[in-house]
């Protein structure tokens, strides 16, 4: 088992070598860079008629580094993060990228792996209710919604929520704190104030994977309740639901766990879009931002942390499925 | 004496020789198609959603018809204006109508509010006359396929005096019809979707083909880059790639742009269908068989292995292409995709961004639900093609 999850372990090294080429590349792929980007916004603001002589251009460039060749840059910047754990500096909003990044992607977090629990909670007696109780009327109400749930895209259900609450006055649903938090330091009642605005990005975020979820516990249980050892067991006189819960329902946690692999990188892709609509203090917004500003380490940084993120994610999917499941662990061998 | 081929009757599946008994022989000698049609007409919500898409499709390609007005028609007078309802019928006869707009301008805000005007009727009918338009697709930006259309002024159905008010699903900031701006933006959404999913779809088989032929290192090397790639969060990596999408770009570019971007994380699924196709189908007997006979590998390739999975590319290609309507849907209404004046649902949706747009115009949030009736009607029309895929099992 030790063997095992040092071989997963080391395999992330590799995996986040060629991500991080992947990112850097996307990164420099815009025509121009962020000395560009800011000549432009300073023209557009029109500041006093200066020019700007191709020198000063120059000097700016050298300041960031950004004359270098692109192979340069890359190193460079890899050797930062590797060495000093240094994300390299924000031009745009003129601090160190590391200050941005830990604070908003705690808050992607808190609101990726709420939602994620979230979505087991749910998904999981949904799928076994739904695979028990097969052709019910339950079983056709909650595939209608799931179906529902996985073809909506989720900012468009922010949307409409933003409209309902709106209209109808009652709770805010945009950002994750109230006012008088916002800005104050941590504190016991600013974690309920926390809570009490999570759950709605939560369920928003939580809705298209559930859908996925439900489908999958609810075949994987349908393959099992009809095997000879089940009808064995119920010969034996269990009661139903203990036999439900100690064989077919643990073969059927198998292939609901190894999707932990691909439920987090749509949790957090989702996140993206939604905590933009909402206007949360997470990764989303200021990665845009820092997109369109082209404030390529701020980019850079927050493209691989949320990479980072869903490939500890696979990993303690794999873990998980190995402790579960002996025949994985033994073929790895 | 020349020998006869005998039918093999081995695996015909149970269901279908009880129903159709009497016309055995029919099941026997029927190809794969028409076994897999058999079972596919059985599910009923797939077929609906054939329909659906069906219309979908025929409507978005003759958008300038079935639109009462053109995508650019907009008028000064009627921004922000609420959806009319339609009345069918005036006094007990058929005669479709809307009431007119009476609105009023608040003197402070200068925010315009709309009531209905029982007094005057403004008259709908059908095949009427109005602006002229393009037939075929005026609206998707290629320059070869836009020279092809015929012009035309008949529209299906609209207001009887060319230019009177009539918005069914409301107008938005500018006074665009929003009604026709869906059925145009239809034409961008529906098709950005078949064509990134044929670049996908490309890709995958060209990768996943090589990647299971081959094996050993490529095989090695193409399932990691798979792994890599899926690891990766799509609407993120989507949007710095959207970014390096140039502004300044013509929307032809901008369109084959956002498509290629799209495909660009989409092959890896494909991929993964075909490989899995073809290490399978390695050891079937009728390719051991091929092989024996010394029949040139190509030739295997093309002749017995494609048409036998065939059926299952067409059900992952129908069930990817969902995907990829979120995707454009997802990266204009953020504003990084496609942009004005290109219309398409997504862009239209760019424009319910913010809460005041939302609190003064909830309808312009109504394209979401084409967005959701497509998605929902690809997923179906997928799964039940991913049923019928294997008609003897």
């Amino acid at each position: 088992m030790a063997k095992y999850i040092l071989k997963r372990l080391l395999l992330v090294i590799p995996t986040m070598y060629i991500i991080s080429i992947l990112v850097f590349v996307t990164i420099q792929l815009p025509p121009g860079d962020y000395v560009t980007v800011m000549l432009e916004n300073m023209r557009n603001q029109q500041t006093g008629g200066t020019t700007w002589t191709p020198e000063f251009e120059e000097a700016m460039r050298e300041r960031y580094g950004l004359n270098e060749p692109v192979y340069v840059q890359y190193y460079k910047w890899v050797e930062n993060i590797v060495v000093h754990g240094d994300f390299g500096y924000s031009f745009y909003y003129n601090v160190s990228s590391e200050q941005m990044i830990t604070d908003r992607m705690g808050m992607t977090l808190a609101v990726s792996l709420s939602s994620f629990v979230f979505t087991w909670m749910i998904a999981l007696p949904i799928g076994v209710l739904s695979a028990v109780r097969q052709y019910s009327f339950a079983d056709y109400f909650f595939s209608f919604i799931g179906f529902l749930g996985l073809a909506t895209p989720g900012f468009l259900i922010a949307l409409v929520l933003v409209f309902i609450s709106f209209k109808y006055g009652g709770i805010s649903v945009t950002g994750l704190f109230s006012d008088e938090y916002e800005q104050a330091p941590w504190s016991f009642a600013k974690v309920i104030d926390l809570l009490k605005h999570l759950w709605i990005p939560m369920i928003i975020i939580g809705v298209s994977g559930t859908a996925g979820l439900i489908r999958v516990m609810r075949a994987n249980l349908l393959d099992e309740l009809h095997k000879p050892y089940v009808e064995a067991a119920r010969a034996k006189g269990l009661p139903e639901w203990k036999l439900l819960i100690k064989y077919p329902l643990r073969q059927a946690m198998n292939p609901f766990v190894s999707t932990l692999g691909w439920v987090l990188p749509g949790l957090i892709a989702g996140e993206a879009i939604i905590s933009i609509v909402l206007n949360l203090p997470t990764s989303g917004p200021i990665l845009l931002q820092a997109l369109k500003q082209q404030d390529m380490f701020l980019a850079a940084g927050f493209l691989m942390l949320l990479s980072l993120l869903t490939i500890t994610g696979m990993l303690l999917s794999d873990i998980l499925l190995a402790w579960l499941d002996p025949r994985i662990r033994f073929e790895s061998k | 004496m020349a020998h006869r081929v005998i039918p093999f009757p081995k695996r015909v599946p149970a269901e279908v020789t009880a129903v159709e008994e009497t016309d055995a022989p029919k099941i026997l000698v029927a190809s794969q198609w028409r076994l897999m049609w058999w079972k596919f007409r059985k599910h009923r919500l797939a077929m609906m959603s054939l329909v659906i898409i069906f219309t979908f499709y025929f409507v978005a390609f003759f958008a300038g018809f079935f639109a009462p007005f053109t995508k650019e028609f907009y008028s000064k007078n009627y921004t922000q204006a609420p959806p009319q309802s339609v009345h069918l019928f005036d006094n007990g006869q058929f005669s479709p109508f809307v009431y007119a707009y009476k609105q009023k301008t608040d003197p402070m805000t200068y925010k315009r509010s709309y009531t209905e005007d029982k007094e005057k009727k403004i008259r709908l009918g059908f095949f009427v006359k109005g602006e002229e338009y393009q037939i075929g697709f005026g609206g998707i930006p290629v320059p070869v396929i836009n020279k092809l259309s015929v012009k035309w002024d008949v529209h299906f159905f609209g207001p009887v005096e060319t230019g009177a008010p009539f918005y069914f699903l409301g107008a938005d900031d500018t006074g665009h019809d929003l009604w026709s701006r869906m059925i145009y933006g239809a034409q961008i959404s529906l098709s950005i979707g078949l064509v990134g999913v044929f670049l996908s779809l490309g890709l995958g088989i060209l990768l996943g083909g090589i990647s299971g032929l081959i094996g050993g290192i490529v095989d090695n090397f193409i399932q990691r880059l798979i792994e890599v790639l899926r690891s990766i969060p799509d609407i993120p990596l989507w949007m710095a790639l959207a970014t390096a999408v140039p502004p300044r770009w013509s929307p032809v570019a901008v369109y084959f742009g956002i498509t290629i971007i799209l495909s660009l994380l989409g092959w890896t699924g494909m991929a993964r269908v075909v490989r899995g196709k073809f290490l399978s189908l390695r050891e079937e007997d009728f390719v051991v068989a091929a092989e024996l006979d010394s029949v040139p590998r190509m030739r295997i390739i093309t002749r017995h292995m494609i048409p036998s999975f065939m059926s299952h590319i067409i059900a992952s290609v129908t069930l990817a292409i969902p995907g990829m309507i979120l995707g454009e849907t997802a990266l204009s209404f953020l504003g990084l995709g496609l942009r004005k004046p290109v219309v398409s649902w997504g862009v239209m949706l760019h424009e319910a961004q913010n809460i005041p747009a939302i609190a003064n115009t909830p309808w312009l949030l109504i394209p979401g639900l084409a967005v959701v009736i497509t998605v929902l009607a690809f997923n179906f029309l997928g799964d039940g093609l991913r049923d019928a895929a294997d008609p003897y099992h």
